[in-house]
């Protein structure tokens, strides 16, 4: 334990050792030497000179004194070093390579990396403290980037699911509106928008009215078999879709209402109930009950005191609740499949069938969009909440 | 313990209570409190609770209702369809009842009398075009049965044709629809149908015919109605099927048949002939007409699932299957559903893990770091979460092929050959990783809200006591986070067990769940009861983690969104 006591010091004025900065630059420039070098076929030398590379450059640039130039100077060698091994896209990496490097030989250099930390840690735990920054944006990563890939390949030039080297040299003619102008012009993908669009605000509509009802009568302080009546109503989000399906797909055939539009509003408006029931509940919770006391004292009949005092109120939780319930039938697909017929098919739906039989990247064109709308409904769900909650007087989170 | 002198009833002076009381002094007598109408006030608070109850109630009906018609009685009808049976009972009603006399273990076949009712119902079913559906039907317990039955069902008939020959040799006047219907159709309606635009007004079998001919007046009353409604013909124009003379041969042999009523000359010299008509064993010609018909397990598994309601369906979703012999093991080649079963449990409980595995570090940074960074880390796991799941498993099968973006990668930084691509998709790795990917946001969301209430100053304490990090958090912070993780994990795993469109597209054959067998048999193979029966099981499964859940989370706290 003898580092701990050495480190028990001020943060701003700790300076980490010639040989620790060098060391681990040249630990991180090995890696990175490696994985150049192996896709070019060697990879000992890649890791060798990127070491040496690394250690000699954080060296000189920590004992020449300037920060400014030597990051900027790193940014401009990477991208030179790599135009001339993989073009525009190589000077891009190389760059974004630069920054890194640069950053990271200072960082250590200057012993930021223990600026924000309580001064008491071990190395070991400072260590650790970065290594699980580290698995935590591993896992950022993973998150995101299936999501992030989709959206360049969407403007591919070709009709391949993967990026083509044209793509990844950022040539102007690997990319090109083609898939957007399929799915606005395929008369399949219209009519499926078409129907979507049809069916998601009905079976919305549907939700949020009877929902909405449901919520307040819930929230009254007596309810008789209220946890049974909950778990009813919860249900459709938690039985499995394709029992709901296939459960709809016979009854709705023995009364009917198999293949038409009536029955797919139905099944989605009864998908998305519980998700306003949730919204909504959970709004009336901080539901201040004299307001409405108060209106009927001074002379509102309820149906008044609903629609001036409570609706205005509670209106954040609808709203968002009805999203949920347009998303829930926007982008379902199983229950769709079984209750629906061909004239029915929703944009989920044709999705589904393109990836089975792989047709075209105008599904990723499809995606794209859709990952459009989400951000935006994501948005408006998380400013409604905020909303609601500075209404409600709590603090927003 | 109330102060003798500021207790209610100790009070002095003019509160309203006194006034009351004073009031119920006044009257005499020692009355309970009452609300301002004049009404006992605990009278009157029960009732206005009453009310507010009903309201609450008439609030909540209409929902109530919209739920119970649109999806629970939709679950109701598959549960219900699992052990429904009717299909043998409605189709070979006579057949059923025959075999009640005939003793399965006896291995021998049924006799004519049995094979007679079959001959009846074989012949209305192929008419009316059901026999196929109740073939495949038994075919799912017997192989072999759906080409017995389509093939019976083209030959039956002519099985009656020699009786047919046979009458109208005897006398022509056989060969004429209006002779029949004039024996068997009642007075007024005869009198209706002659010139009448076919298909003519409904038939109705004359009153005293059935005590004469039963059978053939049964079997004349099915025809005509069958003729009229599906065919759109008049009985006064349409010969009867061979079935109906096959049944009127049958009629005339009866033991001291009697009959008056039209054409009763030409009944009792048919009756007269009828003795010397050549007689055809229906047994024969069954089994001329398909051997399978000879074979006693035939027979078996008609009687076996004679009944009308079943547990055949949740036998074979089990791998067992109902016999004669009582309930049997499937063969090892055909025993499909506990592997599947366990592959679905197994899968799921991988996901959960990678899910609790993935999930915990990101709660713990996203509970543990400063508001506006945590704020907008969130964005990464909700953005995931509000994309459409097609998206989610498109980008996966966009990452994941062996062209595929994560391949391509790979083989250009060298780490992999280009010839040795990796396969991970179609398999249970594609699965497993892209449904970590979608549920993981489920994972974190109950994660954050429990870590999120976990007060920083336990930890500290915990520290400051002398304990290293590990212990802190293995002794102080992990205890307090079990409740997100196993509400988390519940959810999870209810959500991954009935997945099925991720399955369907990145699974290939072995990353599929039991959710997609049950929709292979809802479009594909068309055995609905099967697949009630799997969805009952499954659904049985789910319903037990979900009242876990409702137990240990509560259903009301669920959260959406963060």
């Amino acid at each position: 334990m003898a580092s701990t006591t050495e480190n028990v010091q001020p943060s701003a004025g700790f300076r980490p050792t010639t040989g620790f900065y060098v060391g681990v630059t040249a630990l991180f420039g090995a890696v990175f030497g490696m994985l150049v070098g192996n896709a070019q076929d060697a990879p000992l030398i890649g890791l060798i000179a990127g070491a040496a590379i690394m250690a000699a450059l954080a060296f000189g640039l920590v004992a020449s004194g300037q920060e400014r130039i030597s990051r900027w100077g790193m940014i401009v060698l990477g991208a030179i070093v790599g135009y001339f091994v993989a073009d525009v896209a190589g000077a891009i990496m190389g760059a974004l390579s630069g920054w890194f490097f640069g950053w990271l030989i200072f960082w250590l250099a200057k012993g930021r990396y223990r600026a924000h930390l309580v001064p008491y840690l071990t190395p070991g735990q400072v260590l650790w403290h970065y290594t699980f920054r580290v698995i935590c944006g591993a896992i950022f990563v993973f998150l995101i980037t299936p999501i992030l890939v989709v959206m360049p390949l969407s403007f591919n030039a070709e009709n391949f699911f993967t990026f083509t080297p044209e793509m990844l040299q950022l040539k102007p003619e690997g990319y090109s509106l083609k898939h957007y102008n399929d799915f606005f012009t395929n008369s399949d993908w219209q009519a499926a928008l078409k129907n979507s669009l049809l069916i998601a605000p009905a079976a919305t509509m549907l939700a949020v009215g009877f929902g909405t009802l449901a919520a307040i009568g819930l929230s009254q302080p007596t309810v008789p078999f209220r946890r049974a009546i909950m778990a009813i109503l919860i249900s459709p989000m938690i039985v499995p879709l394709i029992i709901s399906a296939a459960g709809m797909y016979f009854f709705y055939s023995r009364i009917g209402l198999q293949g038409t539009y009536l029955g797919v509003v139905l099944a989605h408006a009864a998908l998305g109930i519980p998700f306003v029931i949730i919204t909504v509940t959970a709004t009336l919770v901080g539901f201040d009950r004299s307001l409405t006391r108060a209106a009927a004292n001074l002379g509102a009949n309820p149906v008044t005191t609903f629609f001036t005092v409570q609706m205005p109120l509670i209106l954040p939780g609808v709203i968002s609740g009805g999203l949920f319930a347009f998303i829930t039938s926007f982008d379902e697909v199983v229950v769709v499949l079984f209750v629906g017929s061909a004239g029915q098919k929703t944009l989920p739906w044709q999705m589904f069938i393109g990836l089975r039989e792989q047709i075209s990247p105008t599904i990723l064109a499809v995606a794209t969009l859709l990952v459009a709308i989400s951000i935006l409904l994501l948005a408006t769900v998380e400013l409604l909440r905020r909303r609601s909650e500075r209404l409600r007087g709590m603090s927003p989170g | 313990m109330t102060d003798r002198t500021t207790g209610p009833d100790q009070m002095t002076g003019a509160t309203p209570d006194n006034g009351m009381r004073n009031a119920n002094r006044a009257n005499g007598k020692p009355g309970p409190m009452l609300s301002a109408d004049g009404t006992p006030l605990k009278r009157s608070l029960r009732r206005a609770q009453r009310r507010q109850k009903i309201r609450a109630l008439m609030l909540i009906a209409p929902l109530l209702i919209f739920v119970l018609l649109t999806f629970i009685a939709p679950i109701a009808d598959m549960l219900f369809r699992s052990v429904q049976n009717q299909i043998v009972s409605d189709t070979l009603p006579r057949t059923v009842a025959s075999l009640e006399r005939w003793d399965g273990q006896s291995g021998e076949v049924p006799d004519e009398q049995t094979f007679r009712a079959l001959y009846l119902d074989m012949f209305i079913a192929a008419e009316r075009k059901e026999h196929t559906r109740l073939g495949s039907r038994l075919n799912y317990e017997l192989t072999g049965v759906s080409s017995l039955f389509r093939r019976t069902g083209r030959d039956v008939d002519d099985f009656g044709e020699v009786y047919e020959d046979a009458f109208n040799d005897l006398d022509p006047k056989w060969e004429d629809p209006t002779t029949w219907a004039r024996i068997l159709g009642s007075a007024d309606w005869v009198g209706e149908a002659e010139g009448a635009e076919a298909p003519g007004p409904d038939f109705e079998l004359r009153d005293d015919v059935a005590s004469y001919l039963p059978l053939t007046a049964e079997l004349y009353g099915i025809f005509a109605e069958f003729i009229q409604t599906e065919d759109g013909d008049s009985p006064m124009e349409e010969e009867p099927w061979t079935l109906v003379y096959t049944a009127l041969y049958w009629d005339l042999q009866r033991q001291g048949f009697a009959y008056s009523g039209p054409e009763a000359d030409l009944v009792r010299a048919a009756a007269q002939a009828a003795s010397g008509f050549e007689n055809v064993s229906l047994k024969a010609l069954f089994i001329d007409s398909d051997k399978d018909w000879g074979d006693p397990e035939v027979w078996a598994t008609i009687k076996t699932y004679a009944p009308e309601y079943t547990p055949g369906y949740f036998l074979n979703a089990v791998d067992r299957q109902l016999t004669p012999d009582g309930v049997e093991k499937r063969p090892a080649n055909e025993q499909i559903y506990g592997i599947l079963f366990q592959r679905t449990i197994f899968m799921s409980l991988t996901i959960t893990i990678s899910c609790i595995l993935l999930g915990y570090p990101v709660a713990y940074i996203l509970a543990n770091l400063p508001m506006r960074t945590a704020n907008l880390l969130m964005i990464l796991v909700l953005l995931p979460f509000w994309t459409s799941l097609l998206v989610r498993t498109s980008a996966w099968k966009v990452m994941l092929q062996q062209q595929g973006v994560i391949n391509d990668t790979l083989v250009w930084l060298g780490l992999v050959d280009d010839a040795s691509r990796l396969v991970m998709i179609n398999n249970q790795f594609g699965t497993i990783v892209a449904m970590t990917h979608i549920l993981l946001p489920f994972m974190i969301l109950p994660l954050y809200s429990v870590m999120a209430t976990i007060p920083p100053s336990y930890v500290r304490a915990s520290k400051s006591l002398g304990a290293t990090n590990w212990t802190t958090f293995w002794r102080v912070y992990f205890p307090q986070s079990v409740p997100g993780i196993g509400a988390g994990s519940i959810l999870v795993f209810i959500l991954s067990i009935g997945y099925y469109i991720t399955p369907e597209i990145v699974g290939g054959t072995t990353g599929t769940f039991i959710s997609n067998r049950i929709a292979y048999h809802i479009s594909s193979s068309l055995n609905w009861g099967l697949a009630a029966a799997l969805g009952s099981i499954l659904l049985a499964v789910v319903l037990i983690l979900y009242y876990l859940y409702d137990r240990i989370v509560g259903i009301d706290n669920v959260k959406l969104g963060g």
